[in-house]
Parts: structure tokens; sequence; C-alpha cells
């Protein structure tokens, strides 16, 4: 169907469609802006018909995403045309680009109302739509009156009452008092004897908004809801054209359910009893049928019906007969049945005694746990929260900490909260409480607040039965090589303050502790470094009668960090020394922490304030919330019997009761105990609240540069032993495995490809695709990984191992197990490169598709050229460098022979690809290249290196190269990197023109986007039923 | 209440957007890009709601074209759901088995039926059959309106060259 009239527009249309890409879209776009602005420049020469198809037009490039705010005006101003056409247009097109605070529409309001109580039935429907979609406030207040009008009137047809209905909706929504007007709720119930049902449609979502906002006014209106929902639901009452896949207009039974859940309580046993009798049916006589559209029509229905039974407190029969439904809804294949099941189940939970019933259910929420799909997993996150109490919390919380390893990035933070909070709130006892949160913190440590280890501190704090306890588990984590940076503060805080009290154990003695602590030093950030200076000082107070060993071990540490360049630091260094060296003073002032005052959990208070929510006032909502507090006052209660060691803690308190000052909760607690370290400072250079602050924050500045080497240096010695095996792999026939599954495309070539260019495709296959886009600067390197699944099912065990080389420093950020369908995830690789290597890192890769298990080994172009930066150099520069690089091991030559034959030209764009810049004109033999480039490492820091190459013009298959620089093993594997890029490696695509190697490169130089490749011009002529 | 409907093309390309609650423009914008990021990349054999920022967006793929409304958390979501169908069902009728390329060069007409069957984002009205008589009424009127804007144009026409 063709626009009648407008081809102007279609062309364009057309033309934007043709567009090859953004930047050709936005000229085309640019030219017809520029057109419609000239034109309404000068608008005498407009007629109303261009006028409309310059606004549509206008409206077609604002959902491109452009901006045509210059044409605000006009589309406003055609709303006072005379004809119908233009009016129509200015007015969807107002309502479409304009929101209710626009200056232009105050303009219009007056026009607007002229319409509304003008003759014209069109006319009025036009308006009454606006301000029905877009009214603000100054339209409530000056059309209210006109509005109820219309829709009271009998002489309206409903095609006018219906919108007058939404449209007074939409008014009292921006201003409740419009509806204060004498008798307003005698005209609802009068509303509510309409036959049309249109109207009566509108109206009841009129009248839903009423009573949710004051149901006392409406009383009246509770029974003929009651009236309409049985000639519905039970007679079956309605024209043909009102019955959905033959359900009577499913969407009026559900409107006038959600009315009635906003009444408190039905007291009439009349009413009750018929209203009883329709929900049973509901309840009883929804089938599941074939038919998607009419199943979730009959479903609107059968959920509201719950909502509604649950809301009227019904007999317990009825409930469990609801409980059961919802029972068999978690359990079936439709995934939205799933899902609502989970999601009324919650609401449940809050509004009735079912928990023990819900509970019977526990497994199969727990296998909702693992659905493929991210919004149930939500929902059954949600319930299990809901449903978790002293019986259950054990197998719950054990349940979500596993589930944590799979998890996604997306729910990990709200999944760790909330096992922490329900560890907090039921614990059995408490050791296990503090198994719960290291658990937590070692398995999700990036997602963990700081709130949860600082909690589990006042705990231990607290409780001096689980001192010895916490202290030891902390030792067996530290005794872990690897661990999450929270990890070590949280450990190496207990051990501080408790490792005493375990110093009989083997491997306990101060000595063994501080050891184990202090080795985590060369890898954490300066914010863990403080703590770990305090813990020394702590182990070093405990000890007694001193080691001297011990002792000076500690003060030589003290003395290094005393002239760190982070503050804190320094001044805990300079403190503790001092300290250390008074005896007595040192013991009064790191004695144990003081118990902490209690104070309601800031965990508890954090999951509160999400719940808050800005919503519409809802009845379910306001239930919920009495109900909550009602069982907040039970656990309190309970928690204060003293039944449960958690009980001291005063865990859980009112909502209403927690005042703004517990909102610093856990924080103030630590800066309070640190505070007593710093005051003893006669002089404290900073508050103390600050230092805490520091503390706790990590800081942007970085450590000094010799601490820094050192960590590194420690770094290296300990990856030592990994890489030796790491290297043993690489060298196997990488890119060889045998998989049933066919790589697409040359992996070699690919892989040469990239060590040329930054981005790229590194491999692909039926099933994946992976990416890379690098960035290098210096010594560091961040190399990204796309990784995308190219189905429409999920790719699953989904597992990136990195095997660095001896040279280079590598950290992936954790790869998700699981890769959604058609979605691509990004995984950044850090790389830092030691000394100078050709080695070469390997990404070992796999992941299972249905059954099949793909596994590759896949070079990654983190090669030594990225590690180059050109740099050009005047004759001046090069030759005293040259000459004063003499002789092996700095400068080596070697005859090469076997080199692939190019001309100079093409060699030179050779060296240029890898960093190496070529300075022609430098050496005086024109078939010589003189080129000089910077190497950068951590061993040799920024290293310049010189190249001359002597070439034979007689025979270009052998050449003399010299490669010098400042460190023998940088000349050799320059000069051994340099010959395989000469050898026959493929590092460009053999093309026969002579086209250099970047530039060639370029065609591939963008990964396959996910969008281009998907482009299927067939899919928009796929009829969409 | 339905804040916002959206029509979304399986690129990524916006074929409508109709705004109920209160966004600016940048707003608008932000909230286009988040959710064509999660819906469009979610399997098809999943549920048909997304939970963003506290509220619940219900979505349907039909053919190239994703249908997205979003409400509020305690909506009832089938019932949105359906709505989504009987928008669609109705452009189909009208279309006449109606494709996106339709929805593209006719985006106008899209417009006009929406706002027959939703206002305020509360339901307007469920009858298909009244929804099509209204726009079909519409249509005549800008027929009407076209031929008499043609006659007199044509007249000025003849009367210039006279």
């Amino acid at each position: 169907m063709a626009l009648s009239g407008m081809r102007g527009l279609s062309v364009f249309i057309s033309d934007v469609r043709n567009c090859q890409n953004k930047e050709q879209e936005r000229l085309r776009v640019d030219k017809e802006l520029g057109n419609i602005r000239t034109r309404f420049k000068n608008e005498k020469g407009l007629t109303p018909y261009e006028k409309k198809k310059y606004v549509w037009k206008m409206l077609y490039i604002y959902m491109l995403g452009y901006d045509v705010e210059f044409g605000h005006m006009e589309t406003v101003s055609l709303i006072s045309a005379p004809k119908y056409p233009e009016k129509q247009v200015g007015y969807i097109v107002t309502s479409c680009l304009l929101n209710e605070n626009h200056d232009f529409l105050r303009l219009a309001i007056n026009t607007v109302r002229n319409d509304i109580i003008g003759r014209n039935e069109t006319f009025q429907c036009l308006a009454l739509t606006m301000v029905g979609n877009i009214g603000g406030r100054e339209f409530a207040e000056s059309l209210a009156p006109d509005v109820q009008k219309l829709l009271m009137s009998s002489s309206c047809r409903p095609l006018v009452r219906k919108k007058a209905a939404l449209c007074l909706l939409r008014l009292f929504r921006k201003n409740p008092d419009v509806v204060n007007v004498d008798g307003w709720s005698d005209r609802m119930a009068q509303l509510l004897d309409e036959r049309d049902l249109g109207v009566l449609t509108s109206v009841m979502s009129l009248l839903v908004a009423l009573v949710s906002n004051n149901h006392d006014a409406y009383w009246s209106c509770l029974p003929k809801c009651v009236k309409i929902l049985e000639r519905l639901a039970r007679n079956q009452d309605v024209p043909q054209e009102y019955t959905y896949y033959g359900i009577p207009s499913p969407w009026l039974q559900v409107k006038i359910m959600r009315a009635l859940q906003y009444f408190p309580a039905m007291e009439d046993p009349n009413i009750r009893r018929s209203l009883f009798e329709v929900l049973q049916r509901i309840l009883m006589g929804t089938d599941v049928v074939k038919n998607v559209n009419k199943n979730n029509a009959s479903h609107a229905v059968l959920f509201e019906a719950l909502a509604l039974v649950m809301h009227l407190d019904a007999e317990k029969e009825m409930m469990s007969q609801c409980v059961a439904l919802l029972g068999k809804f978690i359990a079936v294949r439709e995934p939205n049945i799933r899902y609502l099941g989970l999601e009324n189940m919650t609401r449940m939970l809050m509004v009735a005694d079912v928990q023990d019933i819900i509970k019977r259910h526990q497994s199969q929420i727990i296998t909702s746990l693992k659905d493929p799909d991210i919004s149930i997993r939500r929902r059954a996150l949600d319930l299990l929260y809901g449903m978790c109490d002293v019986s259950n919390a054990k197998d719950i919380v054990e349940e979500l900490l596993q589930y944590l390893n799979t998890a996604d990035f997306a729910m990990r933070e709200e999944l760790a909260l909330k096992a922490a909070i329900l560890a907090e709130k039921f614990a059995p006892d408490l050791s296990w409480y503090v198994d719960v949160i290291l658990q937590l913190i070692d398995k999700a440590g990036d997602f963990v607040s700081d709130d949860i280890w600082f909690r589990v501190v006042q705990f231990v704090t607290n409780n001096e039965d689980l001192q010895p306890y916490a202290a030891a588990k902390a030792k067996e984590y530290m005794d872990k090589p690897a661990l999450h940076e929270t990890m070590v503060k949280v450990s190496a805080y207990l051990l501080g303050e408790y490792s005493h009290l375990l110093a009989r154990r083997p491997g306990c003695s101060p000595k063994e502790i501080f050891t184990i602590v202090h080795e985590k030093l060369p890898t954490v950030s300066t914010a863990t470094v403080s703590i770990l200076l305090s813990t020394y000082a702590k182990i070093m107070m405990h000890t007694q009668p001193p080691d001297p060993e011990l002792q000076d071990h500690i003060w030589a540490i003290f003395n290094k960090y005393e002239s760190c360049i982070d503050v804190e630091i320094q001044q805990r260094a300079v403190e503790y020394f001092a300290l250390s060296r008074k005896g007595a003073a040192l013991m009064d002032i790191l004695a144990e922490m003081p118990k902490f005052p209690e104070r309601q959990s800031s965990l508890l208070k954090k999951a509160e304030d999400t719940e808050i929510d800005t919503a519409e006032q809802s009845a379910i909502k306001l239930r919920a919330q009495q109900q909550m507090s009602n069982a907040l006052v039970v656990t309190d209660q309970r928690s204060s019997n003293g039944s449960l060691p958690v009980g001291q803690f005063n865990l859980v308190k009112m909502p209403s009761i927690s005042s703004n000052a517990d909102a610093n909760g856990a924080d103030q607690g630590l800066v309070h105990a640190n505070g007593a370290i710093s005051n003893v400072d006669p002089q404290p250079a900073t508050p103390s609240a600050d230092i805490v602050g520091n503390l706790l924050d990590p800081l942007a500045i970085e450590g000094p540069p010799g601490a820094a080497l050192s960590a590194q240096q420690n770094a290296v010695s300990g990856l030592e032993g990994a890489p030796i095996a790491a290297d043993a792999l690489a060298l196997a026939p990488v890119g060889e495995q045998s998989n049933s599954v066919q790589p697409i495309g040359n992996i070699a070539e690919r892989f040469h490809a990239l060590c040329l260019k930054d981005s790229g495709v590194l491999y692909e296959d039926p099933y994946i695709q992976i990416g890379t886009k690098a960035e290098w600067r210096a010594h560091h390197g961040r190399l990204v990984l796309f990784l995308g699944n190219k189905n429409t099912s999920p790719l699953v065990s989904v597992k990136a191992l990195i095997l660095p080389p001896t040279h280079l420093k590598t950290e992936l950020s954790l790869v998700p197990e699981t890769i959604p369908p058609r979605a691509q995830v990004q995984c950044p690789l850090e790389v830092v490169n030691l000394r100078p290597s050709r080695d070469l890192a390997v990404l070992d890769f796999s992941y299972k598709f249905g059954t099949t298990v793909v596994n590759v080994k896949l070079r990654l172009p983190a090669v030594l050229n990225k590690f180059l930066q050109p740099i050009s150099l005047s004759a001046e520069e090069f030759f005293p460098q040259w000459r004063s690089l003499s002789g092996p091991p700095l400068k080596l030559q070697e005859v090469v022979r076997g080199v692939r034959p190019l001309s100079l030209p093409e060699m030179s764009n050779l060296f240029n690809s890898f960093h190496v810049m070529v300075t022609p004109g430098l050496d005086p033999n024109p078939n010589n290249l003189v080129a000089s480039t910077t190497f950068f490492s951590e061993s040799t820091r920024a290293m310049l290196c010189l190249i001359r190459v002597e070439t034979d013009p007689s025979d270009r298959t052998q050449l003399r190269m010299t490669v010098a620089s400042g460190e023998p093993t940088l000349t050799f594997e320059l000069k051994e990197f340099i010959k395989d890029q000469l050898a026959g490696i493929p590092t460009t695509t053999p093309s026969p023109a002579p086209a250099p190697a970047p530039t060639l490169a370029l065609p591939q130089a963008r990964p396959v986007s996910p969008i281009t490749s998907v482009t299927d011009p067939g899919a928009m002529l796929a009829g969409l039923l | 209440m339905i804040h916002f409907v959206l029509l979304i093309s399986r690129q990524g390309k916006v074929r409508l957007t109709k705004w109920y609650s209160l966004y600016s423009q940048k707003e608008r914008s932000k909230v286009l890009r988040e959710l064509s990021g999660d819906i469009l990349s979610r399997g098809p054999k999943l549920c048909n709601f997304v939970e963003w920022r506290g509220y619940k967006v219900v979505y349907k793929r039909y053919a190239s074209l994703y249908f997205c409304m979003c409400t509020n958390q305690e909506d009832n979501e089938l019932e949105i759901l359906e709505i989504i169908h009987h928008f669609v069902e109705i452009l189909d009728r009208y279309f006449g088995s109606v494709c996106e390329l339709d929805l593209i060069f006719n985006f106008h007409k899209a417009y006009y039926i929406l706002d027959e069957i939703l206002i305020a984002g509360e339901l307007q009205e469920s009858s298909k059959k009244t929804v099509a008589r209204l726009i079909a009424a519409q249509d005549s009127l800008l027929e009407t309106a076209e031929e008499q804007a043609n006659t007199i144009s044509n007249m000025i026409v003849q009367a210039t060259k006279k």
C-alpha cells in the first residue's frame, strides 16, 4: 500500500534505505533537513499539503535518531489548521515529538480546547487523543471539566466517550484534583452501566486509577464491578467482536479484578459469594490449550484471579488450591507460565501463610535457578530469597553459593548480596555464617561489596567464641596461592587481630603467619597494603616474647614504606615504626578492637533501599509492605530472645525505626577503630575519616616506582613456575586439533594478518567467531577478545585460558561460562611485556554446542612487534648511536638467504607495517635500508633499536642484515623476528599486486559485525503473522 | 499502565516509538539503546518478559520485528502481551498480511492505528472490528479532502493556463 499522494515521502524513505552506511544516511538526511528548513523559512509559498508532507518526513527522520527540534513549531502550528488532513498530522506528530513539559504545547492549549468543545467529532477525537497521551498539569487544570462533560454526555458517540475516559485518566494522573467534584463517584457508578464495551474498558481503567488513590469514595462501584465480571466470566454475555480467541474480553476481566483488589474487604455476603463463585470457576476452569494467544489470554485472567484470591484472603482451601496451581505452573515447559508461576509464588509469600506449602516446591525452584532464561533465573532467586527461613537457610544459601560460579555477571552482585543477607539473617550457627561469607568472597570477590566484609569483621569482633575459628579459616584461605584481593583484606585483618589465638597450632607461629601474609604483599593494591601494614604491627605486638628476627624484618618493611608515595601507607609505616619502639604504648594502642555498637545491618538496609520503587501505588505492594513489617517484627522478637547468637546484633529492625544515623553502618565502625590509631600522631596529617576513606577506596595514585618494581618483579618470579608448562603447550601444533568442527578460514593466515594490524577475526567456525581488538601502549597492551555466538542457542561450558610465555604477564578477565544466543561478549586481556622474546601466548579455548565439544588452541597476536614504536632519526642522531654499539652481542650481523623477493619499496612497507621505521636517504647506498624503532618492555624500558639491511639488486633472495640495540637479547630477538618476517611466512595474503601490507590488511580490518551479517532483505517482507 | 511502545527491527532499526510517560530526548535514546541490546540478544525459546530498571518490558517477535511495551512491575504481563498481539492482528487486517516493509513506508498509518488502540498507556478498544471501522472512516476523510484539494488545484492550474 503506497502512501496516498505523498510520493516525496516514499522516495525519501527509499533513498534512506538505499544508503550503504551511516555516513551516507547522514548526508541524505542532512540534505533533507536543509531542504525542510529552507521551506519552513519562507512559509508563504508552502501549501498545507507540503507542510504536512514535511512534518511526516521529520517524524521519520526523528525515528532514525536525528534531532528535528527546529521543526517543532511548525508541527504544533498544524494543530490549528482548518482541514482534517493537516490537523491530524499536527496532532499525531506533536504527540510523538514533544513531551508534556514542552513550552510549545502551552501555546496550543486554546486551539486544543476549541477542538474539544467544538462540534466536529473527528476533531474532538484528535484533541482528546493527544491530551490523553501527552497532556500535562496545565492541560489538566484547563481542560478537565470539558473532558468530563464529553464522557458523561449522552449525545456523544462511544468513540468520543472512550477517548474522553482515558484522557481524563491522564489528567487525573497529572493532577488528582480534577475529580474533586461533587457527585463524581456517583457518575462513575453510573458509567459502569455502560453497554458499549469499548467505553466500559476505558472507564474501567479510569476506575482502577481512582480507587488506587482513594477507594472509600467508590464503594458504590463495587457491586457493579462484580456484576460485570459475572456477566463476562460466567454468562459470557458479550458481543462476538469483544471476544478474544473465544474469551469474553480478557482485558476487561483483568481490569475489573484489578479494581477489586483496591477495596480492602468485602462485607456483603451475597457479593462475596457471587465473586468467589466466579473466581472458583476461573481457577478451576482454565485449561492449557494449544493456541498461544488463547492460552495467554486465559492465563492473564487466571493470574489476575489468583491475585484477587490472595487479596481477599480466601479460605484456606482456596489458597492451597492456588498454591497447587502455581506449583504446577513452575514446572511447565511454557516459559511465560513458568516465569509467572515463580513471580506469583513470591507475591503469595508476602500476603499469606503458605510458606510451608511453597517449601515443598523448593527443589523445583532451585532447578529454575539454572533456567536458560535470565528473567526466570531472577524470579527464582527472588523466590528463594523470600522463602528462606531458619529451617532451609543452609540448603538455600549453599545452593546460591554454588550458583555463583556460573551465574551471569548481571546477577552476581545481587546474588552475593542476597546470599550474605540470608546467611546473616538465618545462620543456624555463627561459624557457618563465617564460612559462607568467606566462600562468597572467595568465589565472587569482584561482586562482593565492602559492606559484606566489614560485616563479617564486626561479627567476629563481637563474638569471642568465633575468633579462633575465623582466624583459622582466614589462614586456610591465605595458604591458597591465588586469592581475590578482598579475601586478602579480610584474612589479613582477621589474622592481625586473632592469629595469636592460634599460636599453639602447628604452622601458626607469628613468624609463619607473618610469612603467609607477607607473600601477598607484592600482588595487592595500595589500599590493601595499608591493611597488611596494620596486620604486621599487630602480629609484632602479639609476639611475646619478642622475636628479634621477625621484628627486624617487619621494621625493614616499615622503613621501606616510610617514603611511600601513598600518604596513607607512609603514615602508617612511620607511626607503626615509632610505636613499635615504645613497648607498652604499642600494647595500649594496638590492643584488640573493642566491640562494635549494635546497629542495623547495613546490608539489610541496602536490601530495603533497593526495594523502594517509584512506580504507581499498587495494592499488592502496599499489602506486601504491611506484611513485611509484620514478618520483621517476628524475626526481631526471636532474635532478642537470644536463642540465636545472631540476636545480639539486633539484626533486623522495623524499617520505620531505621534512622539516618544508621546509614553509615559498618563504615563508621571502622572509622572509629582506625581513628584510634591515627590519633596517636600528635599532629595528624589528615583527619581520620579521610584516612579511612583512603583505606577503603582503591587509590588512583600508583605506588612508588621502587615498590611497584619490586612488586612486579615478584610477580614475575611467581609466574615463572607455571609458564614453563605453558611453553611446552605453546610448542604443540597450534590450531591443528582434531575437532569435528571445522574452522572457517585459515587460522594461520588470520593470525599473521593480526600480527600486523590491531583488530580482526582470530578464529571462526560454524558456531562462534572470535575477534580481537588491541591497543598497545609502550610495554602494556590491552587485547579485547570478542566472543560472538552465531547461533540461536547458547554456547555453554565456555572456557578460555591464556598460556602465557615467560616474557608476558597476562590477565584475562572472567569469561562467562555461557554465551547467550546471537550475543557477543567481550573479555579484555591485559598484557605486560617483561622482556624481549619472540615466544607466543596461546589462547586455549573451548566450548560446548549441543553435545559437540570444541577445543582450539590459538596463537594470540601479542607478538614482539606490538611492543615496537616507530621512531624517525636524522643522520646526526643515527650514526653516533650506530657507531657506539660496536659488535656482538649488542650488534649482530647475519647474511640471510632464501628471502621472499621484495622490491625496496615493498620491503620498506613491510618494515613499517611492523613498526620499524625506514628512514629513506639515510644510507648513501640506494640499495640499503636503514631503519629504527623503540622497543618497550619492563626490563629494558624504552630502548632504541637500529637496523640496516643491505640488499643485492642482482639477487633479491638474499641480503645482509645488521641489528643493534643496548641489550643483547633484544638485538638477537629482533634480528630473528625480522628474519622470520622476511622469510616465506605469509605475513600478508599472497597477492600479485605489489600492495603494501597495511593497506592490504584494511578490508579485513573490522571484525564482521553481527549487524551486517544478519541483514537479510527478505526478512522485511516476511509476514508478521 | 504502558509507559512506552517500541517497534524495533532485528537489525536494531527503530520503526515506531510512542512514549506515554515523561522521558526527555536523552532518556529516550538511552532507553532505545539499552533495550534493543537486551531484547535483540535474547534467544527464541525464552519468556516474553525482560526485567529492566524496576520495570517490566513485555516483548514479542513477529518475523523481523520486535514489538515491545514497558509496564510497571506489578502489571499483568500476559494482558500486555496480548495487547501486542491485538495490535499486530489489526495491522495485519489493515494492510493485508502485514510485513515490516509496510510499516516502514506507511509508518504514519501505524501511528494512527496505535492511537485507536492505546491512549494514556491504557487499552482503549478491544474490538478489532471497531478499530478497523474507525481507521477506514479516517482514511475516507483523508481521501475526500485530497480529492477536493485536487479539484481545486486543478481548477487553479486550469485557470492560470488560460
